[in-house]
């Protein structure tokens, strides 16, 4: 399981970088949203995990006993999940208007304020 | 000082962006609204400042979770006088934004989005909590995101584009850092990090947790290799925004480097090499590329970039004399970087233009401004006894006791070419014969705008000057504020123990 996500976590972490190197603005998005996908699970396999270990005390007893899982990363996660969906939401209202305004989708002609003036 | 003091130069900014809100389409009322607040904050985080300052490091724990399980927010001297400044910062920047920012903007939100992007600074540079202070992060570049696409003219597109892209890839790398220090230390509380770090094994692993920190930090504060995004779109906003943007948001980056890479990362010789290489290519290439521009608002951004090279260096050289260096220097830079960029909203407000082909003739039609524009310009270049100039000697003198010719080479470089760049500037704007191209016929120039609107032009720069000067005159009051938080840098365990172990907890 843990080999099997590591795994995933590169997959998605090269996609990413692979997309952002491209040059179209839609690409530019899959890239950035690849790449937060590919750290939420980083994150979660950071935090100790175990399986079929729920972090919750039973009623009788005061502690866990035995090993469990780590509550925080997951914590964690949901927030990172949350903003980088509400990034993401305003990634994709920003390039479409972007390319209303520019009319083109090759980043490689978006370099006005880069000109010499 | 009561713990709950720290909460308010955050939650107050976040209650006046929402009072803000409640006042969408009544524009004239939002400035007032704004500028009244502001005041309110500075002498909120004034109180805290001098608190601090008397009573040593004050902590909250949010929820009253103890540290190291719940989110601590720390005042020490550094946090609390970055607080300051950034109020200082927003009150001249509210004030300018009211006489200059469209009516068209201020109806869809610039008011209430300005003050949650101050609460974001303020929450920065107070958490003890390394995830908080992502989130804090993520709250100031969306509320960037906003400013500098607010308008949608074609050019503010193009530059949020690079700008928003880079920021995202820096947050999600900050974040890949976080993911690897907590599955080393199992923590997320910075002096706790602090402590567990030390006895980490495999220090391999330590270190590339301090490279995506670097790299992740080094965008959004314009180190050397990382910076291109900087230039291509900090002149594209309105002049308010550019200005709190070169004044306080990539300081954020260097108040994150300061923080981590003492807290955490101290004394690792591969990192302080990286930083110190890093710093000197970012001194040079900005200051070259700032000397080829020709418009205003470039110019000014490649200084930026020129200068955050100068705080890097002293964390690179990462003696106490060097931190003394890195602080008053940024306390200099906040406000001469805003300054600087309301002094070129107030310039292209003259002349419409900010090209300096076409500006000229400053000081034939108002020596008084000119004058006035001259303080934060020669403060920039650190001319004695202004303020640019005592942050140097700390950093010539830390250069020289750890035998870093190189540094000192590059320190100067970037000191000649400001001083080159400087009088570029005041040549061209001030006392250049005024070019004989018209400005463009639709904008209203700084001549025929009512009084009112000319004086709340001038204030904001009048007061930055103010407190340039006092920077500068008062020298030995700042040196002996950074010398402080330079001690308290080199050794944070008071920082630590404020965090751990706050009063009625023994430490063990």
């Amino acid at each position: 399981m843990h080999l099997l996500l590591a795994i995933f976590t590169g997959i998605l972490y090269a996609a990413g970088i692979y997309m952002i190197l491209r040059r179209s603005l839609v690409k530019l998005i899959i890239g950035l949203v690849l790449l937060g996908n590919g750290v939420n699970l980083l994150i979660f396999l950071m935090g100790s995990l175990v399986k079929g270990g729920p972090p919750i005390i039973p009623e009788a007893s005061k502690v866990i006993e035995g090993p469990f899982d780590d509550p925080i990363p997951q914590a964690l996660i949901l927030t990172a999940i949350v903003i980088s969906f509400g990034l993401q939401s305003f990634a994709i209202i920003l390039l479409k208007r972007t390319y209303q305004v520019v009319k083109t989708d090759d980043l490689d002609e978006i370099n006005t304020t880069d000109e010499f003036a | 000082m009561s713990p709950q003091l720290i909460f308010w130069p955050v939650l107050f900014q976040l209650l006046l962006a929402v009072a803000l809100l409640f006042l969408w389409r009544k524009v004239q009322v939002q400035r007032a609204v704004s500028i009244a607040g502001s005041t309110v904050a500075v002498v909120l985080s004034a109180a805290l400042f001098t608190l601090t300052l008397r009573d040593g490091i004050g902590t909250v724990q949010a929820g009253n979770w103890p540290a190291p399980f719940g989110i601590a927010l720390v005042s020490d001297t550094l946090s609390s006088l970055l607080v300051l400044l950034t109020s200082l910062a927003g009150l001249a920047v509210s004030v300018f934004s009211s006489a200059s920012v469209t009516g068209a903007r201020l109806k869809f939100g610039y008011f209430p989005v300005f003050h949650i992007l101050l609460m974001g600074l303020n929450g920065a540079f107070l958490t003890g909590d390394l995830f908080n202070l992502y989130v804090w992060f993520e709250v100031i570049i969306i509320c960037s995101f906003v400013l500098i696409t607010l308008g949608t003219e074609r050019k503010q597109l193009e530059g949020a584009v690079k700008y928003f892209t880079l920021n995202m890839l820096a947050s999600i790398i900050f974040l890949t850092a976080i993911a690897v220090i907590y599955g080393l230390t199992g923590s997320l509380n910075l002096a706790d990090i602090s402590i567990q770090i030390a006895a980490i094994e495999n220090r391999f692993l330590v270190e590339i947790a301090a490279v995506l920190f670097f790299v992740g930090f080094g965008i959004k504060s314009a180190v050397f290799p990382l910076y291109f995004w900087l230039p291509a779109s900090y002149h594209t906003p309105p002049d308010a925004v550019s200005a709190i943007f070169g004044g306080l948001l990539t300081k954020v980056g260097v108040y994150a480097y300061l923080r981590i890479f003492t807290l955490i990362f101290a004394g690792d010789a591969f990192i302080r090499e990286l930083l110190v290489t890093a710093a000197i290519l970012t001194i040079v290439s900005g200051a070259l590329g700032a000397l080829i521009q020709n418009n205003l608002r470039k110019v000014f951004s490649y200084l930026i970039v020129c200068h955050i090279g100068f705080m890097i260096v002293g964390i690179g050289l990462g003696t106490e004399t060097a931190y003394a260096g890195t602080v008053s220097y940024l306390i200099h830079d906040i406000v001469v970087k805003t300054n600087l960029f309301l002094v070129a909203g107030l310039i292209f407000r003259v002349k419409g233009s900010v090209s300096l082909r076409d500006i000229g003739g400053l000081y034939k039609r108002y020596p008084w401004l000119s004058l006035l524009i001259a303080v934060p310009l020669f403060s920039l270049v650190g001319i004695p006894p202004l303020s640019g100039f005592w942050p140097k000697i700390s950093l010539f003198g830390a250069a020289t006791e750890t035998r870093s010719f190189w540094v000192l080479g590059a320190l100067i470089f970037g000191s000649v070419l400001t001083l080159i760049i400087v009088a570029k500037v005041w040549a061209a704007a001030v006392w250049k014969e005024p070019s004989g191209k018209n400005p463009p016929v639709k904008m209203v120039l700084f001549d025929q705008i009512s009084k009112e609107r000319r004086i709340l032009y001038v204030l904001p720069i009048v007061l930055l000057s103010l407190v340039s000067l006092y920077i500068g005159f008062g020298a030995e009051h700042i040196q002996e504020i950074a010398g402080r938080v330079a001690a308290d840098l080199i050794n944070p365990d008071a920082y630590i123990e404020a965090v751990l172990y706050p009063a009625g907890k023994s430490s063990p």
